[in-house]
Formats: structure tokens, sequence, C-alpha cells
């Protein structure tokens, strides 16, 4: 993948967050107002196919926005160069992957 | 003791050889006086092996540029009075280059990089063929005239801070320029300037923290330049052109 093509990927991706974001938030905020236990949110999300799209297609972009806006980090911050910089950047996007994945599907399987 | 007919001026002294170190003069103050000024006078009175470079003095050739008080200006242009810090200034070469000797920076680095952003002309006609009239009032005619007045000081260069911290960077004025040939309706190959700056190190390198706009002697807009790159290269990626 060349830096324009990282570079479009990380653009389109806050692009696909930024609705995700607000609309994360604004459920929080309202969803907590006459409180709320455990129980009642795992009672609606789970076995809900929209809310496993929705955070599901938010830890991909977070996953794939995060791992390259990291990766000129530690190009700029770190000194890493070539395959030791996409390397770790990589990792670091396979891992919050997995650690978001595995959250998605805890709370809406 | 130096009074205040005297300024107390510390140059960066060294080499590839030699870390930088700091020489401090006591230097004749005028009222009417450029930081270039105080330097050639340590180079013709106090030690003629002070190196530096400088060529027309009046702010043309883009020879000149140092860092004074730590930020980079071209010193034939800057008065002493305008950067005199208590009754001091440091002068030393400039960042982000490597040192020849002194105040002298290498500036293949920036000029290398010149040629990779494909800063060149690519001809539509040949020479046999008649002159292509401009249109000065196009649009991207008056895009391109914002950032041709460059003279290839360096100053944006030194003050980028992506450029220090990503070796790769092409900078902001080999952008610029590739944004003016970009602009330039006697220009035939935009595609390979569009592909020039979309490699390793190039516009999408830029954070837009902006100092080469701040910094730039000339008050050119290297910043927007390069954000337009980034819009054109943007758009051919989605099949539009411009």
């Amino acid at each position: 993948m060349s830096e324009f093509h990282l570079y479009m990927a990380q653009r389109l991706s806050a692009l696909v967050m930024a609705p995700f974001v607000i609309v994360h938030i604004g459920v929080m905020i309202y969803a907590i107002q006459g409180g709320l236990s455990a129980a009642e949110i795992l009672g609606r999300t789970q076995g809900s196919v929209f809310w496993f799209l929705f955070y599901g297609m938010f830890v991909i972009a977070v996953s794939i926005h995060a791992a390259i806006g990291l990766r000129t980090i530690l190009g700029e911050w770190a000194g890493l160069r070539g395959r030791a910089q996409d390397g770790v950047a990589a990792l670091i996007g396979l891992g919050l992957f997995a650690l978001g994945a595995q959250a998605v599907w805890a709370v809406t399987a | 003791m130096p009074g205040q007919d005297h300024l107390t001026v510390t140059v960066q002294r060294g080499g590839p050889g030699a870390p930088l170190r700091p020489q401090t003069f006591e230097v004749p103050a005028y009222n009417n006086q450029t930081v270039l000024d105080v330097v050639s006078w340590i180079q013709q009175n106090a030690d003629p092996t002070l190196t530096y470079r400088f060529a027309c003095r009046v702010g043309m050739c883009g020879s000149c540029a140092m860092m004074v008080n730590g930020v980079p200006r071209w010193t034939c242009r800057t008065h002493v009075s305008k950067v005199l810090d208590g009754n001091a200034i440091e002068v030393g070469p400039l960042r982000n280059l490597p040192v020849i000797k002194d105040l002298a920076a290498d500036m293949d680095p920036f000029f290398d990089k010149w040629v990779a952003a494909e800063g060149r002309h690519h001809p539509t006609r040949t020479r046999e063929e008649e002159i292509a009239p401009v249109n000065p009032q196009a649009e991207e005619r008056q895009a391109a005239n914002a950032g041709i007045e460059c003279i290839n000081c360096s100053v944006c260069y030194s003050a980028c801070d992506t450029v220090a911290g990503n070796p790769d960077y092409l900078g902001p004025a080999a952008l610029q320029r590739a944004w003016t040939l970009y602009n330039d309706a006697k220009d035939a190959d935009r595609d390979a300037i569009l592909d020039a700056v979309s490699g390793k190190g190039g516009c999408h390198s830029c954070h837009s923290m902006g100092s080469c706009t701040a910094y730039c002697p000339n008050e050119l807009d290297p910043l927007s330049a390069i954000a337009g790159l980034k819009r054109a290269t943007a758009k051919r990626f989605f099949g539009g052109r411009r």
C-alpha cells in the first residue's frame, strides 16, 4: 500500500467514524439518564443485528484509522523505518481489531 | 565590557567533523544594520575563518538564510533591531540540513527534493512552434502565480517540523514548486507531478502545522499549495479532474 492509499484510508475511515462517534456518545448520554444496569444494556444489545453492525464497523474503522496514525508517529517520533514501522503499525491495528471485535461479540452475540 | 555601542553575537561554529559549538563576539552596534552585516563584520574584522554564504544582499538570491535566535530568516533582509534579544543575538546554520562549515548549510538535500517532486517543466510545445498565450486571469494561473516568487532560500524547509521528524519528506518549497507547475497551463504532464508528490515523503506527509507559511520571508503560502496538492490527488483518486 502506498503512502497515498494509507492517507486516503485514514481520511475515509475518519469519515465513517464521525457519525459513529456522535451516535455512540449521544446514545450513552441518553440511555443512562434514568439509571441503567448491565443486564438491561445486554438485554437490548444481545441478538441485535443493528448494534452488531454498528459497533462492528466502528471497530474496523478505528483499527484502520488508529494504526495509520500511529504508523506516522512511530516514524517521526520513534524513528522506525520500513518494515519495522509497517510491522508494528499492523500489529497495533490487528490488536485493536481483536480487542474491539471481542467486545462487540460479547455484547451483541 | 560591552555597552550599548556593542552587540553580543553568539555564532554556532563547526562542521561534519566537529559538532557545533558556540563562539561569542562583540560587534559594533549601528542604528541600521542587518544580521548579515553583523556576520560579515565578524568575518572581516574578528575571525577570517568564519564560513557563511551570501550573494545578492537584497533578498533575491536565497543564499544567506540562517537560524537567528532559533528562527530561520533571510539574514540580508533581517534588521538586527528587529531580532535583538536584550543586547544579544545567536546565529547558527539552517536547521534540517547538513552543515558544511559554521553558518554554511549543505543545500543538496533541499534541491534534490525539488527534483524528486518533479519540479521541472514538461513542455507542451517544441521551440519551433508558436508561443502559447497564457491567460493571466485564469484561476489556475492565479494559483501558480501565488507560489512562483520562491527564492529557494530553504527557510520553510528549516522551519518545518515534519522535515525534522521525517527525512524523506520533500518539504514545503519543493511541493509548492510542484503545485505551481501543476497549475501551469503550459505543463504537459500533470499526472507525473501528482505521482511524484504521492509517494513516500510526498505531500500527504504534511501535518499542516503551517511553519512554512509563517516563516516564508517572501510571504508565500506553501501550506495552501500543499493542501492544493492533497485535494488534487484525492480528486484524481475518485476519478475527477480538479
